[in-house]
């Protein structure tokens, strides 16, 4: 995994970094809540995930993260058929991920350091070797002087930045954040759309659900737009 | 440290200025559990540890006290040999001692051949038949006791030989089959504690097992962020293990310190209890009452093998859980 301020990338351009083929999800004997799914998320690429609360924009950021299985169609992910992976393999996919959950997934009794450092210590990574960058990182969005807290004291904006944090830490080459700015004042969602825009530049895809348009409408970027369980795609 | 870019650098300085110029302390970290057991259904598992920890140090400990006091009995039996005669109205009794005692002083291994007297041989029978009679006339038959030199262990074939052919109606006891019924009695003790302890490590086994998967369940949602964040499930199982080890280990020691603390008290309260009758049966069964250091090294590495057991079991319990569970 490269680290997050590494300035060199060999860029994989021969595979998507997502690549869908019909894909369909149906939750029990339920009706399909999303089908007939096409699309490809390029390497190096950004993209905005939208559509109206409920229409599956968190299933389909969970069927790229491999927390749900769909119930038909083909997914690959960095050129990897991910139906017959093994753990280790699905292991190795998700550190080539970061991820922004929508309700931030911060580990409570963690600090705001331990919790964005926590992608590099199960890599089994020294202390010593991430410090400096986590610190920079937490300072970069404005959580310098709360490093040392736990997340429950922490307001809704800076648990939403310490997610942030702890998904960019490993610089992944694929982002995916749901309502990454759904907690914090325009001005920080704008800091925090140009910390994206400055990873994609890096070389990582970034695709960021939200339903926010004065977000969208700041970057003329791709458009993923869900509704009535299908997907549209606005270039 | 690489180099951040330019822009990123700059809005870092111009955000955190003054807090750039402090040096970074050695660690950020508190080196917390990613895993919290800790909470009350861990303190619950330690305390059923430590309970569990005591009753097989328990077992073990009495175990290795029936071990060692039974090896002391047998040691002293088997140490000893005793020749009977029998009056025989034709043979003078005392020319049979005499001769059977100095046989057994040739044979090979005795330190010392000592026959009783007539009257102690009488004396003996005084609490049976009560004291005040006249044995003049009763065919008392006469015991010659023989101690044999430590660690050897003769051949008392000859010796039986030659007392049937030079003293008729003498007959040799070398309490073998007393040796061997307390032998099999101390074995099956020791047996039934070794039972006892398996027993015991089983029930803290299938308790780790339980508090695993309810921690497993409590933690649903650390385990989810965990496999996110790119851990794969032998670092997960890792985790529990560390944390439940430290759990087994604290309540093992609680358990086993508790064990040699009631052992030492008790040690104690036979010493005080000596001379009385009671204390005097419990010596005689039991020694001093006090364990050797044999049997401390056996607490305490049983209280090492529970922390062990803890550890393994739970790694495996959410080994199996995660597979379980996809």
């Amino acid at each position: 995994m490269r680290t997050y301020f590494d300035e060199e990338f060999d860029e994989d351009t021969a595979a998507p970094s997502v690549h869908f083929e019909n894909v369909g999800v149906r939750y029990g004997m339920g009706p399909e809540v999303l089908r007939d799914l096409t699309f490809s998320i390029e390497p190096n690429s950004f993209q905005f995930l939208t559509g109206p609360s409920g229409a599956g924009k968190t299933t389909l950021l969970r069927l790229i993260l491999l927390s749900v299985k769909p119930t038909r169609g083909l997914i690959s992910l960095f050129g990897e058929d991910v139906s017959r992976i093994s753990k280790d393999e699905l292991t190795g996919l998700r550190r080539r991920m970061g991820v922004v959950f929508q309700d931030f997934r911060l580990l409570d009794h963690l600090t705001t350091y331990e919790n964005v450092a926590l992608p590099l210590r199960v890599q089994g990574k020294e202390e010593s070797s991430y410090r400096a960058e986590v610190v920079e990182l937490l300072r970069w969005v404005g959580l310098g002087d709360r490093m040392h807290m736990l997340p429950p004291v922490l307001s809704g904006g800076e648990k939403q930045r310490a997610a942030i944090a702890r998904a960019l830490i490993v610089r992944p080459d694929l982002l995916l954040a749901d309502e990454p700015t759904g907690n914090v004042d325009p001005s920080l969602a704008r800091r925090l759309l140009r910390l994206f825009i400055e990873l994609n530049r890096l070389g990582t895809s970034v695709v960021i659900a939200t339903h926010d348009f004065s977000l969208m409408d700041q970057l003329n970027v791709r458009r993923l737009v869900l509704g009535d369980g299908r997907l549209h795609i606005d270039e | 440290m690489n180099a951040p870019q330019p822009h990123l650098r700059k809005a870092a300085a111009q955000k955190a200025k003054s807090a750039e110029k402090r040096p970074l302390p050695a660690s950020l970290s508190r080196n917390a559990p990613l895993v919290p057991v800790d909470s009350a259904g861990g303190q619950a598992l330690a305390a059923v540890i430590a309970i569990l920890a005591f009753l097989a140090a328990l077992c073990a400990g009495g175990a290795e006290l029936v071990s060692t006091s039974s090896a002391q009995w047998r040691s002293e039996i088997a140490r000893e040999v005793t020749i009977q005669i029998r009056p025989n109205p034709q043979r003078s009794v005392e020319d049979d001692v005499a001769r059977a005692v100095a046989l057994a002083r040739q044979a090979p291994g005795v330190e010392q051949a000592q026959a009783f007297t007539k009257e102690e041989s009488e004396r003996l029978l005084e609490p049976w038949l009560g004291s005040g009679l006249d044995f003049k006339d009763l065919p008392v038959p006469r015991l010659i006791v023989i101690k044999l030199k430590e660690d050897v262990r003769p051949d008392f074939g000859p010796l039986r030989q030659k007392l049937k052919k030079d003293v008729p109606g003498a007959t040799l006891d070398d309490h073998a089959l007393w040796v061997s019924r307390l032998s099999t009695m101390a074995n099956t003790i020791i047996g039934i504690g070794i039972f006892l302890v398996a027993l015991v490590l089983v029930a803290a086994g299938l308790a780790v097992i339980f508090a695993t998967r309810g921690a497993m369940a409590g933690n649903k949602e650390v385990v989810e962020v965990l496999h996110f964040v790119g851990a794969n499930d032998d670092f997960i199982a890792r985790e529990f293990q560390r944390r439940f080890f430290r759990l087994g280990l604290r309540g093992s020691a609680i358990g086993a310190g508790a064990a040699l603390a009631l052992t030492l008290v008790m040690g104690l309260a036979a010493q005080s209890w000596r001379a009385s009758p009671a204390g005097d049966q419990i010596e005689a069964l039991f020694g001093a009452f006090s364990i050797s250091w044999t049997g401390y090294v056996v607490i305490v590495l049983i209280a090492l093998l529970v922390a062990l057991i803890t550890g393994i079991v739970s790694r495996l319990t959410v080994r199996r859980f995660l597979n379980g569970n996809g």
